[in-house]
């Protein structure tokens, strides 16, 4: 890349600039902008790992009783004669909602993905595409504050239960906010199926439903895999909208109308008001660890699943 | 390059906003931590621009805990809490070399809020901790002889506080004692505003917030220390006159004696002027006050 740089926009005034040299510094600046924006993920992300794991998992390994931490239900951090970590049942809270809410954001966002790759065309699509990605910029705030209140009354009064705010209210709000990115990328991993395909299955006198099921879908699997464990991972590490709409309860739970609490919503809402080095602070931490390893597995696997996929193509 | 001169001039119209603010000689007192004094700290901020131009106060919420750590931590000039200072935070704050002093600036009333559809109009304090305590039976209404249309099911839906908030600590030992622990699977709100919000939308509900909180759409229950003592009703005059059996002072901590622009506050908090604001936002007064 040599060749100066046309300046059509903003031609230089006469005196006769040194283009070549100008252009040589801004293709170096360029390049080390471009470099460190390509490592800073990496950064960040050790970073970040190093951190929370330097806060808290000296703590988790020597002195936190693990099986209490793993298998007790009793979370009871400020106590102040007996404090006891369990965490059984922020796990179980978690996977709870997140199990929920992929039962409500699989079928309709690969259904969406395939009306939206396979069927739409011309206008309908493009404003589908639109919508659906409209509905990922709704901040999780707003879904927290819909399931507090429209969704709390709502669900009291259809089901005749005593509280509105559960698994079954957070699981849709978490399906809902998971939709958007699951129909994106199994969209994309849809269109990604060569049109060879449709076409010698079309050829063959399948129908439009007989493409999609035998031959479509099959060849995009991967990618359908990949995104709905992205899915998952955004349904595990969701935090506002959870912390409003499930109720925010210590209680492992038997029904989807019972309230539970998140992982997530338990470090946001305790974290800000522990003093620092303190036992709670890095149980915390570690809780914090916890949800890293397992997002890091969701997304890890989903990673490896599309890899397979290009190794296949 | 037409558009470095703009740039330029963008940075220097910046620099100069910045200058312009460190350049006075104001004054910024830190003031932070609990939420149910934050309504309070921020119009006693506000009013006190007027009193003295040159000192600000920022304030910031987050909850009393909050407060009393940046305390101790140093990042504050005033702490506000909704309940005393802890044995072990004492400890730390010592051990950061931080000697806090505690000025009590108010009283509020803990209100205990019921759907307006449920029929109780009072409560005992041993029937609050035979709802919220570890070992309280009454999992329904029925248990305290009542049944009432809007709650079908029957089931109390006990409300809380995150296990950090003053109000939280300050419950659990006036109604649960200091041994005492809170019965697992309550609804843990982030703030007192949210708790009123959600008693309001459900009929099953109970739940606790400072007196200020209470709105139209929530009841109080009159509360009783004894199952024969008079039921008194959560209000201002029942906070000060010691009355209300859950009532709790509401403080504010300094690091030391408060020397200069934080004492002038303090001092001015404690006057007349300061304590009607507290009674205009709903809290009791540190004394009775002349109109």
């Amino acid at each position: 890349m040599n060749a100066p740089p046309t300046h059509s926009h903003d031609p230089p005034e006469g005196e006769n600039l040194d283009q070549l040299n100008l252009a040589w510094y801004v293709d170096k600046v360029v390049q080390w902008l471009v470099f460190f924006g390509g490592i800073s993920a990496i950064i960040f992300i050790i970073g970040i790992f190093v951190f929370i794991a330097s806060q808290g998992l000296g703590y988790a390994v020597k002195e936190l009783d693990l099986g209490e931490f793993f298998f007790s239900p009793l979370w009871r951090p400020t106590s102040e004669a007996n404090p006891t970590y369990g965490a059984l049942a922020l796990i179980a809270g978690t996977a709870s909602v997140a199990g929920f809410a992929m039962l409500i954001a699989v079928p309709f966002s690969l259904g969406a993905a395939i009306f939206i790759a396979e069927f739409a065309t011309g206008r309908t699509r493009e404003i589908l595409k639109v919508l659906v990605e409209l509905l990922a910029a709704i901040p999780s705030v707003v879904w927290g504050f819909i399931g507090l209140s429209i969704m709390n009354p709502l669900i009291i009064n259809t089901f005749d239960v005593p509280i509105g705010l559960n698994i079954l209210n957070a699981g849709l709000i978490l399906g809902l906010m998971a939709a958007p990115i699951m129909t994106t990328i199994a969209e994309d991993a849809l269109k990604a199926v060569p049109d060879g395909y449709r076409e010698a299955a079309e050829a063959m006198g399948a129908t439009r439903w007989q493409v999609v099921w035998r031959v479509v879908l099959p060849a995009g699997k991967n990618g359908l895999v990949a995104a709905v464990l992205l899915g998952v991972g955004r349904a595990f590490g969701e935090t506002m909208a959870v912390l409003m709409a499930t109720g925010h309860s210590v209680h492992i739970p038997t029904s989807v109308f019972d309230s539970v609490r998140a992982l997530t919503a338990t470090i946001a809402a305790e974290l800000g008001e522990t003093p620092v080095g303190s036992d709670h602070y890095k149980v915390l931490f570690t809780l914090g660890i916890f949800l890293f390893l397992v997002t890091f597995l969701i997304n890890l696997t989903a990673d490896l699943v599309v890899r397979g996929k290009r190794r296949n193509a | 390059m037409k558009r470095i001169p703009l740039f330029l001039g963008l940075l220097a119209m910046l620099a100069a906003a910045c200058g312009g603010g460190a350049g006075s000689d104001r004054v910024v007192l830190q003031n932070k931590g609990s939420d149910t004094l934050v309504n309070v700290a921020q119009a006693w901020a506000e009013k006190y621009k007027e009193v003295n131009p040159n000192l600000a106060v920022a304030v910031t919420g987050g909850g009393s805990g909050t407060g009393i750590s940046a305390l101790i931590n140093g990042t504050v000039d005033i702490a506000n809490a909704s309940r005393k200072l802890k044995a072990k935070e004492l400890e730390q704050a010592k051990a950061n070399g931080v000697e806090p002093k505690e000025f009590i600036v108010g009283y509020d009333a803990l209100a205990v809020f019921l759907h307006p559809s449920n029929p109780i109009e009072t409560l005992t304090i041993a029937q609050l901790a035979d709802i919220y305590g570890e070992n309280g039976t009454a999992e329904n209404w029925d248990a305290l002889g009542i049944d009432f249309e809007g709650c079908k099911s029957g089931e109390i839906i006990r409300v809380s506080r995150q296990n950090n908030s003053g109000t939280y600590v300050y419950f659990k030992d006036a109604v649960l004692g200091k041994t005492g622990e809170y019965k697992l699977g309550s609804r843990d709100m982030h703030g007192s505003k949210d708790v009123v919000d959600l008693v309001a939308k459900t009929p099953c509900a109970i739940g606790y917030s400072g007196l200020a909180y209470a709105t139209h759409e929530v009841k109080m229950a009159a509360i009783a220390m004894e199952a024969g003592s008079p039921p008194v009703m959560p209000s201002v005059e029942s906070a000060s006159d010691g009355s209300y059996p859950i009532a709790r002072p509401l403080l504010m901590y300094t690091a030391g004696e408060p020397t200069g622009a934080v004492k002038e506050y303090l001092d001015w908090i404690l006057s007349d002027e300061g304590q009607r604001l507290i009674v205009e936002k709903g809290y009791a007064p540190v004394r009775a006050l002349q109109n």
